[in-house]
């Protein structure tokens, strides 16, 4: 496959950015959208420029390192990570945009890189549990609950990827927290912290200048992990719960 | 080594409730499911038309005096308008500063354009700000009188007539119930999800729920523009 790339290049977080275009030959379509972009940056060192920055780590759609906005899509045209999204899904001769994640709660670093600390910061604010360190407990002493242990996992399964922020029109990050909030907030281990939790977080992902939730939908259809809009209803139910509990 | 938690005094809940995203859109669910409950009372009200001058002007009269004989003449009338008033500046004032929130939080658009979310929610906001726009005509039309053509005091269901009569008059009302069907139909559904009524079980309930009132107040609105211009009520 040929290809023609309009990718965003920017020097730092300070210099003003653009799109570049570039022409890459030799894809297989058995390829990776990270392998086609190693390809493009092969090509780029060998004439001697610079080449283009993405982050990605496991390539396997677990860690929530890769973060591209594919024509206009958060992790590209299928529901899954940017390390997963195979050259299959474009076809010969397609001009493909490729941009960083856009919000200003995640300034970008350089090209595609884009610093998403803001998340951890929310996950410091409340997504822990209180538990003693040392040998894990014996797994029957505290009983959970079958539908809590499901609901737990299905929003456990969240990477903290990002492109719920990205997809939205206002830059939230509500599914995000909502996941962990949904997570962490059906199980008794999250208990203890159940209220501080949901107050917490919210407080955070505010000061950190994420916008606040239109209800787009947006998020819920880029989620590479399928964490579904209703969480963030839930989350609304939570604090509003908490702040009533005081 | 104990954890590092915020061990501070927690805001007031008012100001939590302010200050939060999600506090202020709960103020902009519950200050828009009361106008909602407002206009569905308006509308069946308006639906006396067909019943004559008597029944129409008799009600507009009694809405008046609602209250009697505890309360005096328009203080009842006085408090629901208090409410409303309270509700629209709530709801108008929340709107703006999460809208300038969110605008804040997304200053570079996407090079590759593509058409997102529904035309019901992405018109919230020009919708909004036409329907206040609506609202200030409105009453300078039919409850000051100040640009109704005919401006008779006491008796609406003339001055309703002079309305439909003028091109412009059916052209702003029949544009601000459009508004009215779109704004219901994202709004009721996004702050049942806001209060946290909505899960994915009850999700196609609230969707349908939030279509019908939608419909039903658009269709019960523009019925009566429509029997004015097509001689139904004269
Ligand atoms: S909710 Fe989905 S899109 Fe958002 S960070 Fe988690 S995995 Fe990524
Ligand atoms: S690189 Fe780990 S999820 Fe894509």
């Amino acid at each position: 496959m040929k290809l023609t790339l309009r990718v965003w290049r920017q020097h730092n977080a300070d210099a003003p950015g653009a799109m570049a275009s570039y022409e890459v030959d030799g894809i297989s379509q058995d390829m990776s959208f990270l392998e086609m972009l190693d390809t493009l940056n092969e090509d780029l060192i060998l004439r001697g420029e610079d080449p283009v920055a993405f982050d990605h780590d496991c390539r396997e759609g677990i860690c929530g390192a890769c973060s591209l906005v594919i024509n206009g899509d958060a992790h590209g045209p299928e529901r899954t990570t940017t390390c997963q999204l195979h050259m299959r899904s474009f076809a010969d001769g397609d001009t493909i945009d490729v941009e960083p994640w856009r919000a200003s709660a995640f300034p970008v670093v350089k090209d595609l890189v884009v610093d998403r600390s803001a998340f951890d910061r929310i996950i410091q604010a409340g997504g822990y549990i209180t538990a003693p360190t040392g040998a894990a407990p014996e797994a029957h002493a505290t009983p959970v609950p079958k539908p809590a242990a499901d609901h737990a996992f299905e929003h456990a399964e969240c990477i903290g990827c990002g492109a719920c922020v990205a997809a939205c029109p206002n830059g939230s990050a509500m599914l995000f927290t909502s996941a962990k909030i949904n997570h962490l907030n059906v199980l008794p281990q999250g208990s203890p912290e159940r209220e501080s939790r949901v107050l917490d977080m919210v407080a955070t992902m505010d000061d950190e200048g994420f916008g606040g939730c239109t209800l787009t939908g947006e998020c819920a259809t880029a989620c590479p992990k399928g964490i579904p809009l209703p969480s963030i209803a839930a989350m609304n139910k939570e604090w509003l719960r908490a702040l009533r509990k005081g | 080594m104990a954890l590092a938690t915020r061990t501070g005094r927690r805001p007031s809940t008012t100001r939590t409730l302010w200050d939060s995203t999600v506090g202020k859109k709960s103020v902009m669910a519950v200050s828009g499911a009361i106008m909602l409950g407002y206009l569905v009372a308006h509308m069946f009200g308006n639906l006396k038309i067909f019943f004559g001058p008597g029944d129409f002007n008799g009600y507009a009269h009694w809405l008046r005096g609602m209250g009697a004989p505890l309360l005096h003449h328009e203080w009842a009338l006085w408090m629901v308008r208090v409410v409303l008033i309270a509700a629209v500046i709530a709801h108008g004032v929340s709107a703006y500063q999460l809208s300038r929130r969110d605008i804040k939080a997304r200053p570079v658009k996407y090079a590759h354009k593509r058409r997102r979310a529904s035309y019901a929610t992405r018109t919230m906001r020009w919708g909004g700000i036409i329907l206040a726009l609506f609202i200030v005509w409105h009453l300078l039309d039919l409850t000051t009188l100040t640009v109704n053509e005919r401006a008779w005091a006491g008796h609406p269901y003339e001055n309703v007539l002079a309305t439909f009569s003028t091109w412009y008059g059916n052209t702003i009302y029949i544009v601000a119930m459009v508004a009215v069907g779109l704004h219901v139909r994202h709004g009721f559904w996004s702050a049942a999800q806001t209060l946290g009524a909505g899960n994915a079980r009850r999700d196609r309930t609230l969707k349908f729920l939030a279509n019908a009132l939608a419909l039903v107040l658009f269709a019960g609105f523009v019925s009566v523009p429509v029997a004015v211009m097509t001689g139904v009520v004269s």
